[in-house]
């Protein structure tokens, strides 16, 4: 085979325009236009806690586990409610009885010794759930593509094709996950995607008295609970992982982890 | 080409092609990257849909009064107007359609009312604003509703 200098430059340069192609085919579209061209796309879900609000009754854990048909009294839950109290000697006391499926009924912290009001110097609730990260770390684990994140930023759970390995469980800081016991595959709050998706609210947020729950969708900024976070001062939990948390908090305390 | 060096090539080959042809089997059509990202939307676009069509157990309270008005009135002004009445009745789930009680359990049990009733003397919290009793104190052996109206709670009207 004989190559003449004007054939090799020739497909030389042919060889650099094929190659250019498709790396400029990944370039015409920006990000914003590629997340347009995703279904729902003027939907974010984002979620907001008042923290003032919460009186640890625990209606939300409760609603919460009969909604979504978790084992009742499995200690395992979707959302939970934490106490936290300050003691004057400087010690923060924490707790959580069965994710506060049942309140908060009693001064005992973990069972343990009563703690006598003139001891305290602060005390308050701390409602959690699935914080719907932009960038979940839990999905990113996955090593079989049943963890995934929906057009509107909801994390689900493919019932059918998760493998039960925990990786996610493992993945989430905020411990969000855990083992199903009845499907026995990974399990997390989605929202009540099967509410938010039909105009409801998610259950907790319906069982909640207070108000210390909302939800809200981030990209509609005329939503009332929207412009509390676009306007108010508000705080997101373990920023420093880096996983773009949407549930705020109002009034969140730095003893909270 | 019969050599004892590619021989196991030819295996390795054939072993991938098996792994390839289960796999175009075994994985739905629908399964693949919905969304800008493979990290984060790679997966079985028909579960979204299983998701939404999870049964709704908690029907709201608005549902309720359509039929059960009697104590809609009361409630309303009442200090418990907040408090859907699935709370302490129970979800509803298909109860309007069907007119069957069955995952409607009544709750009655002071545990509901202590809920936020119990004072755990947290000065300050909105906890502390709710009137509150000791619970190892305060009427041990009786129930609540049988002194209070759950639908109308102020101690003013107690009878």
């Amino acid at each position: 085979m004989t190559c003449s200098r004007r054939t090799f430059l020739k497909n030389a340069v042919k060889g650099a325009i094929a190659g250019a192609l498709p790396v400029a085919a990944f370039r015409l579209l920006s990000p914003a236009q590629a997340r347009s061209a995703v279904e729902d796309a003027s939907v974010r879900w984002g979620f907001l806690v008042d923290t003032a609000k919460c009186v640890g009754c625990g209606m939300c854990v409760k609603a919460c586990k009969l909604e979504n048909e978790i084992p009742y009294d499995a200690p395992v839950t979707r959302t939970w409610v934490e106490r936290y109290v300050v003691t004057r000697d400087g010690r923060t006391h924490a707790d959580s009885p069965m994710g506060a499926r049942d309140g908060f009924t009693d001064r005992k912290i973990h069972g343990g010794e009563a703690i006598d009001p003139s001891e305290i110097v602060k005390a308050f609730f701390v409602p959690k759930l699935c914080n719907q990260c932009d960038k979940p770390s839990c999905v990113q684990v996955c090593p079989v593509g049943a963890t995934y994140a929906t057009g509107d930023g909801i994390v689900l759970v493919d019932r059918s094709w998760c493998i039960g390995c925990g990786h996610c469980i493992m993945a989430c800081p905020y411990g969000v996950r855990f083992f199903h016991p009845v499907h026995k595959v990974a399990e997390k709050c989605n929202f009540c995607y099967h509410r938010i998706t039909k105009g409801m609210k998610p259950a907790c947020v319906e069982a909640c008295p207070f108000g210390a729950r909302h939800i809200c969708n981030l990209k509609d900024h005329d939503d009332p609970v929207t412009r509390i976070i676009l306007n108010e001062r508000v705080a997101i939990l373990k920023d420093e992982y880096g996983t773009k948390p949407n549930v705020f908090y109002l009034g969140l305390d730095h003893n909270v982890r | 080409m019969k050599s004892h060096v590619l021989r196991p090539l030819w295996v390795a080959i054939a072993f991938v092609a098996l792994v390839l042809l289960a796999r175009y089997f075994l994985v739905p059509d629908d399964f693949g990257v919905h969304g800008e990202s493979f990290t984060y939307n790679f997966y079985r676009a028909g579960n979204v849909q299983e998701w939404k069509d999870f049964p709704v157990k908690f029907r709201g309270s608005a549902v309720c009064v359509d039929c059960h008005s009697e104590n809609e009135e009361m409630l309303a002004a009442s200090l418990h107007a907040a408090i859907q009445c699935e709370n302490c009745h129970g979800p509803g789930l298909d109860h309007p359609e069907s007119g069957d009680p069955g995952t409607m359990i009544l709750n009655r049990g002071r545990a509901l009312c202590l809920r936020c009733h119990a004072d755990l003397g947290y000065a300050g919290t909105s906890r502390a604003a709710i009137p509150s009793i000791d619970p190892v104190r305060h009427n041990v052996d009786s129930a609540c509703i049988e002194c209070h109206e759950p639908h109308n709670p102020d101690l003013e009207d107690m009878e």
